[in-house]
């Protein structure tokens, strides 16, 4: 994997200028290679990881299985591109099993979740059936335990 | 009344740790970076932690056989089958110790006669020469060097042997140094060995953080397997410090022994940390190579950065410490960490802590995250750079 890669997924907040120190490369160096992973479409973005449950605006989120006729010559990849460009999808992937598609949806109340799935997404042609289930909790997000209390530092400070 | 009288003599004579007065004074100040630990900055990787939860749950509060739990003792078996190609019968060649510290302990204390002599490199772990000064033996100390890469080396260990040495002790990669041996040089130990009759006692604590080549253990070069006392553990390689779990294999008869010091003083090993232990073996390797990963950039980071800084240090093959000379600043290693401390709030443990071989050297440990390092390594440069325009 690329250094730099792997240093911004175990280095936390590591500031480019840091980075440049550990991996010994020039700051210009560290913003090229990011550039150029992002070129290639390997790092994406960045994003903040939240615990909603402590932001007032709490956001509804659902989780959507949905079973679709696959079309010839596209097979399950269009329709899987066209569900990923509304704004509410979060995350859409292609699945093994009882249903193809799982959908990660948020909106901002349950009515609008709601209309979203009846209004655009069981109406796609080719779309056989949604099964929507609203998240009551997060536990874990993205790597981030969300409530538990932050492990202790224990250690001392000299030791043999 | 005067207490002291009831001491024995050899140990009111013992030296207190060297560690033991700098972890005083740096547990007093305030917004200090440590590189001083000689722990992982890891938490024990929550499989194995979730691993001792539940075997609390079941009820798993008894004793084990002296020896510890035979599951544990077959994996034991497996792991350094698989890792250091040695064989092993798990019903009376492993032993289940508190730590590597007590394997070598009850080692000692079942095969130092009074006066027999125990040869180890030095600079090296604290508690080695103290160990064998309990057990009323005498400690020989075989001095590496930084031209070596702190290696043992054959010829230092001819030079040092003297009538009268039984065993030698042997921590590859090493603390404080992070040098290890080539195969070659190891070798060459095991053939001096064999020639002098001496039976070998091998630390290899740190033996998966090996950076680059392979590790290879004297005890399986020839002729070495029915003369040496492996022992390993967990603390290093999969966080477990606390835990205080590790083991012994070697000949029968050894290990028997051991295993009658064993029984009369410990018993046997918590039963719970054996049982996170056999997580450890059976499902922790992919931790384990996701901690080396970063300990090896952590290093080349740190050894980078001594050497652009002017404290010239060798490139440590393995374990999490860097061990730079800080004989450019024209301060003694004790002067260095103390006002490295004072001045820029970073401790680091002077080399003589570890051995008279130590001087002129500091352990920094890099088991610490970048963002601290980075940091440190700053301080480190400021303090060098005011010394040199100061003088």
């Amino acid at each position: 994997m690329n250094p730099v890669l792997k240093l911004l997924l175990e280095g936390g907040s590591l500031t480019t200028v840091q980075m440049a120190q550990v991996l010994n490369l020039t700051e210009a160096e560290v913003n090229q290679q990011l550039e150029q992973l992002k070129q290639q479409r390997i790092f994406l973005g960045w994003r903040p990881v939240l615990n909603l449950s402590k932001e007032d605006a709490g956001a509804v989120r659902a989780v959507i299985e949905v079973r679709i006729t696959p079309e010839r010559g596209g097979g399950f990849n269009r329709f899987a591109e066209r569900i990923s460009r509304f704004d509410e999808v979060e995350s859409c992937y292609l699945m093994s099993g009882g249903y193809d598609l799982l959908v990660f949806v948020t909106g901002a109340s349950l009515q609008r979740v709601a209309a979203f799935v009846s209004e655009k997404l069981s109406t796609i042609a080719g779309v056989l059936s949604t099964s929507t289930h609203f998240l009551l909790r997060s536990y874990k997000e993205q790597g981030y335990l969300m409530d538990a209390p932050a492990e202790e530092n224990g250690r001392l400070t000299v030791t043999p | 009344m005067d207490s002291n009288r009831f001491i024995a003599r050899h140990v009111s004579t013992l030296p207190k740790s060297g560690i033991r007065d700098f972890f005083e004074i740096v547990a007093k100040m305030r917004d200090v970076i440590s590189l001083g630990i000689g722990e992982p900055d890891f938490v024990t990787p929550w499989r194995i932690r979730e691993a001792a939860i539940f075997a609390l749950e079941k009820g798993k509060t008894h004793y084990t056989s002296n020896l510890g739990l035979i599951e544990l003792r077959r994996a034991i078996c497996r792991y350094v089958g698989e890792h250091y190609g040695l064989s092993y019968d798990p019903e009376n060649q492993v032993l289940v110790t508190v730590g590597v510290s007590e394997a070598i302990d009850i080692a000692l204390r079942a095969l130092v006669n009074p006066g027999d002599k125990v040869l180890f490199h030095q600079p090296c772990y604290v508690s080695y020469h103290p160990s064998v000064t309990l057990t009323h033996g005498v400690g020989v100390p075989v001095p590496t060097m930084a031209a070596d890469h702190f290696a043992l080396t054959a010829a230092a260990l001819a030079a040092a042997w003297q009538p009268g040495c039984k065993l030698l002790l042997l921590n590859l990669p090493c603390n404080p140094t992070g040098g290890t041996c080539s195969e070659e040089q190891l070798g060459q130990i095991a053939q001096f060995c064999v020639e002098k009759d001496l039976l070998v006692i091998t630390d290899e604590i740190y033996s998966e953080l090996t950076f680059e080549g392979q590790h290879v253990s004297i005890a399986r070069l020839p002729g070495m397997t029915e003369r040496t006392i492996f022992l390993h553990g967990f603390s290093k390689a999969f966080a477990m410090t606390g835990w205080r779990i590790g083991y012994a294999c070697g000949p029968a008869p050894l290990i028997d022994a051991m295993m009658k010091v064993h029984q009369y003083s410990m018993m046997c090993a918590s039963i719970l940390s054996q049982e996170a232990a056999i997580e450890a073996l059976l499902h922790g390797e992919d931790d384990v190579k996701r901690m080396r990963e970063q300990y090896h950039r952590r290093r080349d980071f740190v050894v980078r950065r001594f050497n652009e800084i002017g404290l010239s240090c060798h490139l440590p093959r393995g374990s999490f410490y860097a061990f730079p000379s800080v004989a450019a600043t024209g301060l003694g290693e004790r002067e260095f960490a103390f006002n490295l401390l004072e001045r820029e709030r970073v401790a680091v443990v002077p080399g003589s802590a570890f051995g008279e071989n130590g001087r002129g050297f500091v352990r920094a440990s890099f088991a610490t995250g970048y963002d601290q390092l980075v940091e440190a390594c700053r301080r480190i440069e400021r303090f060098v750079a005011a010394r040199g325009s100061g003088r």
